[in-house]
């Protein structure tokens, strides 16, 4: 994918080098990227292979050991507030709260980021259709179908039109149809030129990526397109290169 | 082993009412290796929950071994075992301390079974004197499914053990369940992972509650009915959006590298070749495909 962003020239996301330290254990070890705006890029890896910890520090939630990193053109050392603004997140874990109406959770999200209320009203009406879920806007979360709920999830984590969204497993125990669905808003927010930075653990979606990259022990192992990965291990799958470059993994868990 | 009949269960959410399980039968013979596949909210947990005597059904009828799961509830407890899908063990107990714990609970010794835990605790040995809470993810998985063995059951009930496991630690913890097949143990499964079904000797596909179907794998895939065509071209957005206007398909969804094309009845690859003839892109590719778990349980989506 070339980078003709017009909105932004720079890239999304530039890394090199990145490490982390806990007590004398290398989480992550000097990682390498770089993300165009408007890339859907993989960020695959085994449980414990230092996923999360590298993008909690790509999110501006923790510092750095050594290296260099700019997310959305702002620093990983000095600029993580600016970071947190310019981006979304979303994860399988949490992301919405069930006490409160789609609507609710709406105007809240775009309140913490700032948004004017004339922009929240204006883009509130826009995710229901987009969603089909006018009828739904009064509804607590916590009746949704899991479905929704992570379709919801998704257009609350880019309701403030960040530059970059993390997804961290976002589509885990969604049934297939609905994962589909999602997927296909992931693909909307692409072209409308979100970069998205994306976690799985189904490997069919791993084929759904631009770009993919796997770590292995703290380390970035392999980083390409689903088809050139393929070619270069000899595999029929994304599944059969997963298990390819994970099964060389010396430690094990989270 | 295992004979479920008719069973329903209704939830209260709120205001709302919620069928949690709207008349679940199926029965499981000795020593299979029975796989419940559906995704979050179709059940599973309920099921589980009932099967180990942790919950009673509105309607219906459940027995293990021939023992129902109400009258009988105390003599099933020490007949199954469960691992629940959120883990349960005492965190501040260390990893030798839960074992011993679970073997005493259930008047046995860890000596007296060891030989049916051996190659899974091994791998934890190491660890024994850590805390529980301490291990990670994979090692938990390992202590709960030794403490779930330990009294030797003739049922084990494992509740989506594989849920937020990467793909290389799943294929071993299903390695590990073959394994326990072989010493003659009952296994019921849950999985939200379509692939994981093709491990199972059989399968219940779920879904809101019900059970759509239950087959062997192969079974399951024979009974697809429709045929089935996998397309790819170097822009795969651009291309699905142009086989969503082929109406000689019934549907039509990414799958993998492929998009998959569900063809109407009688409907053949000439259609398919004929409506995207006018699509130019080098890399077009059109096979027929054979379909896989995940295509079933869409198609039977449909019908419930």
């Amino acid at each position: 994918m070339t980078n003709n962003n017009i909105k932004y020239p720079d890239k999304a996301l530039s890394v090199a080098r990145l490490s982390k330290n806990f007590a004398g254990f290398t989480a992550v070890d000097a990682i390498s990227f770089e993300v165009n705006q408007g890339e859907i890029f993989g960020f695959l890896g085994a449980n414990g292979a230092g996923k999360t910890t590298a993008m909690r520090m790509l999110c501006g939630l923790s510092m750095p050991t050594s290296g260099s990193a700019t997310v959305a053109g702002f620093d990983v050392y000095t600029q993580t507030e600016s970071i947190k603004k310019n981006i979304g997140y979303m994860s399988q874990k949490f992301s919405l709260y069930e006490d409160l109406t789609v609507r609710e959770n709406m105007q809240f999200y775009g309140g913490i980021y700032g948004m004017t209320n004339a922009f929240i009203k204006e883009k509130t009406i826009q995710v229901l259709r987009q969603l089909h879920l006018e009828d739904k806007a009064n509804l607590l979360v916590s009746s949704l179908p899991l479905g929704w709920k992570q379709k919801l999830a998704f257009a609350v984590a880019v309701f403030h039109e960040p530059r970059i969204v993390f997804l961290d497993e976002p589509t885990g125990g969604v049934d297939p149809v609905a994962r589909r669905d999602f997927w296909n808003m992931i693909y909307e927010a692409a072209e409308s030129g979100i970069t998205v930075f994306v976690t799985t653990h189904y490997m069919d979606e791993a084929e759904y990526c631009d770009r993919i990259s796997i770590m292995v022990d703290g380390r970035i192992e392999a980083m390409d397109t689903p088809r050139a990965l393929k070619r270069m291990y000899d595999a029929a799958s994304m599944d059969e290169v997963f298990l390819k470059l994970a099964r060389k993994a010396v430690r094990s868990g989270e | 082993m295992v004979n479920v009949t008719n069973i329903s269960k209704q939830y209260k959410a709120g205001k709302d009412k919620v069928q949690a399980l709207d008349g679940i039968s199926f029965s499981v013979p000795r020593g299979e290796l029975f796989g419940i596949v559906g995704p979050d909210g179709a059940g599973k947990t309920t099921l589980f929950r009932i099967l180990t005597t942790l919950l009673t059904a509105d309607k219906g009828e459940a027995a293990i071994d021939g023992l129902d799961v109400i009258k009988d509830y105390k003599q099933i407890r020490q007949r199954v075992g469960y691992m629940p899908g959120k883990f349960s063990l005492y965190q501040d107990l260390s990893v030798r301390e839960n074992l011993d714990f679970f073997a005493t609970m259930f008047n046995t010794t860890v000596k007296e079974n060891y030989h049916l835990i051996a190659d899974i605790y091994e791998q934890i040995r190491p660890f024994e004197k850590r805390r529980a809470g301490k291990l990670s993810g994979g090692m938990k998985q390992k202590l709960a499914l030794s403490c779930a063995l330990i009294h030797k059951p003739a049922v084990l009930f494992l509740d989506e053990p594989t849920t937020g496991v990467d793909a290389v630690s799943r294929k071993e913890f299903w390695e590990m369940l073959q394994n326990l097949k072989k010493a003659g143990i009952t296994i019921l499964v849950s999985t939200p992972y379509m692939d994981e079904a093709a491990r199972c000797d059989r399968v219940a596909l779920m879904q809101a509650g019900k059970v759509m179907s239950i087959n062997s794998p192969a079974g399951i895939i024979a009974q697809f009915g429709k045929k089935l065509y996998a397309v790819r071209a170097s822009k795969m957005h651009q291309l699905l959006r142009e086989l969503k206007k082929f109406e000689g398909a019934d549907d039509v969804y990414p799958f993998g590298e492929f998009h998959h094309v569900v063809m109407k009845d009688k409907g053949n690859g000439h259609l398919l070749k004929a409506h995207l003839s006018g699509y130019h892109d080098s890399e077009l590719e059109i096979k027929e495909a054979v379909p896989d778990i995940e295509d079933c349980f869409m198609e039977l989506m449909k019908t419930i």
